[in-house]
Formats: structure tokens, C-alpha cells, sequence
């Protein structure tokens, strides 16, 4: 048996399905943070997976609030802390459920308020704890238990909510979107966010095997793919400014769309190129809005 | 006051449970084309990827889950998928 440095702060025996990016995305996070944190997690698959009661994965200190008050809970946290003069920074974390629906009530009050904390949104695109719900974070024509492809639907009709914005918009100092794909740069966002004053956000988009339908090694090759499709774009942002993107040659998007079942209506029973197309159109206003393309010379 | 039964659990007792049963495909780790790189070590999602002194990966197999993302990261084919014996 391994001795438990090797899992760092986030230990093995958590419940997640095996390959899980969100798993991933906790244990680089930690890594990142160091011990000196605090987290306050909502709902969500990996406040599930990782506490079964009486166990707990996390070696820091933990608080579980509800789905929608973790922002709350962790701005309470920060002004104790202020006022006892300790420097444990503070993490709040949620899936895209609680962070893009149910909870940006609360996450709104507290980056408007200012509070010093970093909140770290783990991206799986959909309720995958309570089966696969799409929720503001679905991609278009992603089919889910609430937005079934069928007959008489492509899946779910609405795009992605741009978050990372509504969040800059709050006058953040500091906003980014990650992959577990690229640990890294995942770690390096971490660091930054956490060594920031005042509100910090980072998405880091976690594949879901389960949810998207994908065999659990491949985790990271879809994480990459949707990056070089241009369906996912990692770039950074201070005081509303964006100062650092991934740039890429790109893919079409089939590549990435083909991989999951969650698309699959699109190539099955035949291939629905107008569906395919503004699912590329959308990579392609990516593209254009953040400058990834790298123009090879001919 | 303090809060009674129910809200508290001892950091990372998840060990308590050993998700190696989980496993369909154990990963086999080929010492001999190992760079060390410790890519395996990066991207397990359990975490339970060590190593010993000489820099050389050693999985835990109690709780390895077998999802085989160590293996397909290899960058150096270094860990074969085996179907599991029980």
C-alpha cells in the first residue's frame, strides 16, 4: 500500500466513476491551493461522491452548504477570518448546476460585495448527480434526460450561458476557464486566483464519462478535443480584460461531437449536417472573438 | 453550543473504502520502458499512483478503479490494461 502523500489532499476511496474529471479537477485544485484552504462545496456530484457520510476525502478543512449558498457561506467565512486576522485562503466550489442556475444569487452578492475568496466552477455541462439534467451550462444539441434528442428534437435548444462574463462583468480581478485536460495551467490558474485580492473565478471544464457518454480513459482526449475544436477556449482575464488564450490549429467540431453519445443522434441514423454546422458556427464565433486560430504558413 | 452527531467526519477516512474492487482492467506498469515522467501519477483521478525511490510508479491497488487513464496518457506505452483475474 502507497502512503497517503501520494494522493496529496484529496484521498482515494471517494465514489466517483472511475475516470471522472471532476475527481481530477479536485485533486489538482488541492494541489494548487495547499493545505492552508478552505473549502465550502454546494451540492453537487463531487460534494457526493467525495463525503459519503461518515467518510470524507478531503484532508482540509470542508464545509458543505447547500446547492445554492456556497458563495454565501464562504463569504461568511472570509469576514470571520478577516476579523480573527487568519490567512487560510478560502475556495468555494460547485458543479454548473449550482454555479450557473441555482446558486448565482448568491455568487453574484458575493463578487459584488467583493469578498476575498475564489470560487472554482468544475464545468460537466449538465445535473450529472441527480441523472444527467441539462442545466445553462448544456451545449447546444447535447441530448439529456431533460432535453432527450428524438424525433422531434436535436436535444437541448439553448447555447451554453457565458458565465466567466456575466462574472467580469462584476468587476472581477480576476476570471479564467481551465481544462483537466492541461493540469498545469489548471494549477497555475489556481495560484493566481487564490493569490488575488478580492473575487476570483475559474471554470475548468471536466469531462463526465458518465453523463457524456464516453469510455472513462478517455477523459482528457475529449477535454482536449474540445479545446482544439474550438467548443471550449482556456483564456484568462484581469479587471475585464482578457490577457492570456489558448491558441490552437483548429479541428472541425465533428471530431469532438462524434466521440460522445450525447451526440450521437447527430451521425446516427444519418449524418445531420445542419445541426453539425451550427454547432461549428459557434466554434467559429469563438475563434473570431478570442483570436485562437494559429495561421499556419503555406 | 456545538453541534451534536452527524456533521463531522476524520479528514480523508474515505480510505476506509477500498474502491480496487470496482476493477475490471488492472493496469500492468512495464518498469522497463518507464521514463519516470510521472504523467500516470498527474492524471489518476483516486490519486493512488506513488512512487519508490527510484522514480518508478507503484499503483495502489486497492484502490485503483481500473478506468485506464494512466495508460492512455503514457507517453510512453509504458502501461497495459489486463483483464482483471479474481
Amino acid at each position: 500500500m502507497n502512503d497517503e502523500a501520494a494522493c496529496g489532499l484529496f484521498d482515494s476511496g471517494h465514489r466517483a466513476c472511475g475516470g471522472c474529471g471532476a475527481a481530477m479537477a479536485a485533486r489538482l485544485m488541492l494541489d494548487a491551493a495547499g493545505k492552508d484552504t478552505i473549502i465550502v462545496s454546494s451540492t453537487g456530484c463531487m460534494e457526493v461522491f467525495s463525503t459519503p457520510y461518515p467518510e470524507t476525502a478531503w484532508k482540509v478543512p470542508w464545509i458543505h452548504s447547500l446547492f445554492e449558498n456556497n458563495s454565501a457561506v464562504a463569504s461568511g467565512v472570509v469576514a470571520s477570518l478577516a476579523k480573527q486576522g487568519r490567512k487560510e485562503k478560502v475556495i468555494a466550489i460547485g458543479g454548473d448546476g449550482a454555479t450557473f442556475d441555482i446558486g448565482i444569487l448568491c455568487l453574484s452578492g458575493a463578487f459584488e460585495r467583493g469578498h476575498d475568496f475564489t470560487y472554482i466552477c468544475y464545468d460537466n455541462e449538465a445535473y450529472m448527480n441527480t441523472g444527467i439534467q441539462r442545466s445553462g451550462a448544456t451545449p447546444y444539441d447535447a441530448s439529456t434526460t431533460t432535453s432527450p434528442a428524438g424525433s422531434c428534437s436535436f436535444g437541448n435548444k439553448r447555447p451554453k450561458k457565458d458565465l466567466p462574463m456575466i462574472l467580469a462583468a462584476h468587476g472581477a480581478p480576476y476570471v479564467a476557464t481551465a481544462s483537466i485536460a492541461y493540469p498545469p495551467d489548471f494549477k497555475k490558474k489556481v495560484e493566481k486566483a487564490i493569490n488575488t485580492p478580492g473575487p476570483c473565478y475559474i471554470q475548468v471544464h471536466a469531462p463526465c464519462c458518465t453523463g457524456w457518454g464516453f469510455e472513462g480513459e478517455k477523459t482528457i482526449a475529449i477535454g482536449k478535443l474540445a479545446i482544439e475544436t474550438g467548443l471550449w477556449v482556456n483564456y484568462e482575464m484581469e479587471n475585464g480584460v482578457v490577457t492570456r488564450v489558448k491558441k490552437v490549429v483548429r479541428k472541425p467540431v465533428e471530431d469532438y461531437l462524434i466521440e460522445q453519445k450525447r451526440f450521437r443522434h447527430l451521425f446516427k441514423p444519418k449524418k445531420n449536417d445542419a445541426e453539425i454546422a451550427k454547432i461549428q458556427a459557434t466554434a467559429d464565433r469563438n475563434a473570431e472573438k478570442f483570436g485562437i486560430d494559429i495561421k499556419l504558413k503555406k | 453550543m456545538a453541534l451534536g452527531t452527524g456533521c463531522t467526519a476524520r479528514p480523508g477516512n474515505s480510505r476506509n473504502n477500498k474502491t480496487g474492487s470496482w476493477r475490471v482492467f488492472r493496469p500492468a506498469f512495464i518498469n522497463e520502458r518507464c521514463t519516470s515522467c510521472g504523467m500516470c501519477r498527474i492524471v489518476c483521478p483516486e490519486g493512488c499512483i506513488g512512487e519508490n525511490e527510484e522514480g518508478l510508479p507503484v499503483p495502489d491497488y486497492d484502490y485503483c478503479k481500473g478506468c485506464g487513464l494512466c495508460a492512455e496518457e503514457c507517453p510512453s506505452e509504458a502501461i497495459e490494461m489486463k483483464k482483471e483475474e479474481k
